[in-house]
């Protein structure tokens, strides 16, 4: 020990004591390696319920692999050119993209409105606060149960509200884009109220100065939310767009469960609302059982999140680069 | 020294706890009781009838503890769930339950379960139905994976009281007889769908497709989807193409209430009386009973199908080779399939027994259902369940005909014209049976 001590290059920084012992070299060494033994759970965590899955399924996804089979032959990427060329996978691409769209942009557009609402001087702030949360408590299942039986053809309250005001009723179901809507619906109804805290937040964050210098120069609610709110919220817009694409690409409860009856897996009949993580199971499970096509799903879905996600972070540079200017006053 | 050696210690005592914490989620599951009583679960769909048969034999088996699970749930949600625990080798129940669909999958694969012809099943084989002991058998015959539960006789429900409004007979003798065939049901249909009750005549174009597709395949070839060399036929078999003709008329004459079949609407529409006739394999009389409650008890009856005889469905209880307690698994397994168990299960929620023991026993053929106006269900279904003649199943039966059914419900909803329909069933049907 001691040797190595002496040998240490003159161009070490000063030690402190002028009789350096192991406590300070241990200590140093300490400084230095036990960051990363704490934050060591996380990685190992990640490890085994994170990068091992994913390994895996890129494994499975490269075999002709039959769920219940003992024996499954390597097949190379067969199964990422058959899925390529698969017109089901592509339609229940759209149909994940469509639903995400019609859900996110009124979904955030109402967070914005119900976070401005918030951020007011009202009575009971903080009841309010927490009722937004609500939706986002319950059980997806049991929303999308519920809302199911809401959106039925024949015997749900929609319909029957529709009927009311002279519109016929609307096959929920059968219809792709009413499909789309109605769990949309779902997800808006989960996800609005999450969003509005969060922009609530960062609304708080904004200096009051602003607002009183542009109500002195005249700037009315409107014009004040448009010209300082919105532009100040920019960057957590752009994070509640980028967790919405995470969650939305892999939307699966609620589709399924807006389904229900023999291979509700599919999304009806013509496959109306079957989302891409619908297509994954429907093949890896009933009634395919085929794994490894299931598993390269997982991996193009996989892609298809981290494309999108890159969208959003060139747009997060972009947008957010704008906002720090207008900041910086 | 001493005082940071503790804190690594201390922080790789907490990378330990963290890994730990990983694999004791997976890893604390041993059922086996301390107190030397054994524990068997037994996994099921929908409604096996098998309470009382549980309390008997557990007073006779005072070790012997039984629990079910699954009970009235959804086979398309238990099928999934059953692969999974057999393709993991942990989870599935010590005896389960399997529908004969899947049956097929599974014969495929048969290192799953416990071959019980090696644990004297041979001495058994009187106690079913021949055709229903050889499905249980894999194709060499070697492995015999599951002992046959019920079979799916078929007759025709009725709601006694929507057949009043219409102006039709309600007596299941002259309701028989007006529909000797499947066009004469057609006509029927027509006249009851006339009188504008508010209810259409059947619940769903899929549920009456599969009955006449079984009933044609039987009395013909013998096979439906797939030839018994397992070559896809759906595009060449008449059988098939006959059933999907009859059922566009019964689309085209605007019969169905177009209810998916299972679906919370199909539920629904049971409880508020939107249809008048349902295709009725056996064990469907205990479903109809589920969804349309206590208020409808009474108000159906049971009549012959028409065409003749057909089977749809019925299931086999097979152990798994992955269960810890194989021996007295096997043992319960066999009682509960024995005619003693198939007669128990019948009187409680009316599966059709596939032993010919139990189908000639009086306890069967005197039984009556008060749900169904007293029908003689015994009678009814018992009668015809000798004669039964079966349908070969290929291997991707399941996926095959799922594509089929979701053909005839796009013509069903109006999204495609019947010749569209038979072009997307055979091309789909090609693609889901190469995957």
């Amino acid at each position: 020990m001691a040797v190595h001590l002496d040998a240490r290059p003159p161009v070490a920084p000063a030690p402190r004591s002028t009789r350096p012992d192991r406590g300070t070299r241990l200590s140093r060494l300490d400084t230095k390696y036990s960051p990363y033994l704490y934050i060591a759970p996380f990685f190992l965590l990640f490890g085994v319920f994170g990068a091992y899955p994913l390994g895996y399924t890129f494994w499975v996804s490269l075999h002709d692999w039959d769920l219940l089979g003992a024996e499954h032959p390597f097949i190379g990427f067969d199964n990422y050119s058959q899925l390529l060329a698969d017109p089901d996978f592509w339609h229940s691409v759209v149909n994940t993209l469509g639903i995400f769209v019609i859900s996110t942009v009124p979904q955030l557009l109402a967070a914005l409105w119900l976070a401005n609402l918030l951020n007011r001087q009202l009575r009971a702030r903080t009841g309010w606060r927490m009722a937004v949360l609500v939706p986002n408590v319950t059980s997806t299942a049991a929303v999308a149960i519920v809302f199911a039986v809401l959106f039925g053809r024949e015997f749900g309250m929609i319909n029957w509200l529709l009927d009311h005001v002279g519109v016929s009723a609307i096959d929920w179901k059968a219809n792709r884009f009413a499909a789309w809507v109605a769990i949309s619906t779902m997800v808006d109804w989960r996800w609005t109220g999450y969003n509005a805290l969060i922009f609530l937040a960062a609304m708080q964050a904004i200096p009051r100065d602003l607002y009183e210098s542009a109500a002195i120069d005249g700037a009315g609610r409107a014009r004040q939310f448009w010209s300082i709110t919105v532009p100040l919220l920019k960057p957590t817009i752009i994070f509640a767009v980028i967790i919405s694409t995470i969650g939305g690409l892999q939307l699966f409860t609620e589709p399924r469960m807006f389904n229900s009856g023999t291979n509700a897996i599919r999304g009806g009949p013509l496959r109306e609302s079957q989302t891409v993580t619908m297509y994954m199971f429907e093949n890896a499970f009933a009634p395919h059982y085929n794994f490894g096509y299931g598993s390269a799903i997982a991996w193009l879905l996989f892609a298809l999140i981290a494309v999108v996600a890159a969208i959003n972070v060139l747009l997060l540079r972009r947008l957010g680069g704008g906002s720090r200017k207008e900041v910086s006053r | 020294m001493f005082t940071f050696t503790r804190r690594r210690l201390a922080a790789v005592a907490l990378v330990a706890a963290t890994a730990l914490l990983g694999t004791t989620g997976c890893g604390g599951d041993d059922e086996s009781a301390a107190d030397g009583q054994v524990t068997l679960t037994v996994d099921v769909f929908g409604q096996f009838g098998y309470a009382d048969l549980y309390q008997e034999y557990m007073a006779s088996h005072p070790g012997v503890k039984i629990v079910e699970r699954g009970t009235g749930s959804n086979l398309d949600e238990y099928s999934p769930k059953l692969t999974q625990w057999l393709a993991a080798g942990k989870g599935a129940g010590d005896v389960v339950a399997i529908e004969e669909g899947l049956l097929v999958e599974y014969k495929a694969n048969p290192q799953n379960f416990v071959n019980l012809l090696d644990h004297g099943a041979a001495d058994l084989k009187g106690n079913f139905l021949d055709w229903k002991w050889n499905q249980g058998l894999t194709a060499d015959g070697k492995q015999l994976i599951g002992l046959g539960t019920d079979v799916g006789g078929m007759a025709m429900c009725y709601r006694t009281d929507l057949f009043a409004k219409a102006g039709l007979p309600t007596d299941r003798e002259a309701v028989s007889k007006l529909w000797p065939t499947w066009p004469d049901y057609v006509k029927v249909g027509e006249q009851f769908t006339a009188k504008k009750t508010g209810a259409a005549f059947l619940d769903a174009a899929t549920n009456t497709f599969n009955t006449i597709l079984l009933q044609t395949a039987g009395n013909t070839s013998g096979y439906s989807y797939y030839d018994t060399d397992n070559k896809l036929v759906v595009g060449s078999n008449p059988a098939v193409r006959q059933a999907y003709d009859t059922t566009m008329d019964i689309i085209d004459s605007g019969l169905s209430g177009k209810y998916g079949s299972w679906s919370e609407e199909w539920v629904s529409a049971f409880k508020q009386s939107k249809f008048a006739t349902i295709a009725c394999p056996a064990w469907m009389t205990g479903v109809i009973e589920g969804n349309a409650g206590p208020a409808a008890k009474g108000k159906w009856d049971i009549a012959r199908i028409p065409g003749d005889g057909g089977n749809w469905g019925g299931s086999f209880l097979a152990v798994p080779k992955q269960s810890k307690h194989q021996a007295e698994a096997i043992e319960l397994a066999k009682f509960l399939t024995s005619a003693k168990g198939h007669i128990g299960a019948f009187k409680l929620k009316g599966p059709l027994p596939s032993s010919p023991q139990a189908l000639a026993d009086p306890a069967i053929l005197d039984s009556k259902n008060s749900y169904f106006s007293e029908a003689p269900v015994g009678k009814i279904f018992a009668e015809g369940a000798k004669n039964l003649k079966p349908v070969y199943m290929g291997p991707k039966n399941q996926a095959v005909r799922t594509e089929v059914e979701n053909a005839v419900r796009t013509v069903e909803l109006g999204k495609r014209s019947p010749q569209q329909g038979w072009t997307d069933a055979v091309a789909n049907a090609e693609k889901a049976a190469a995957k």
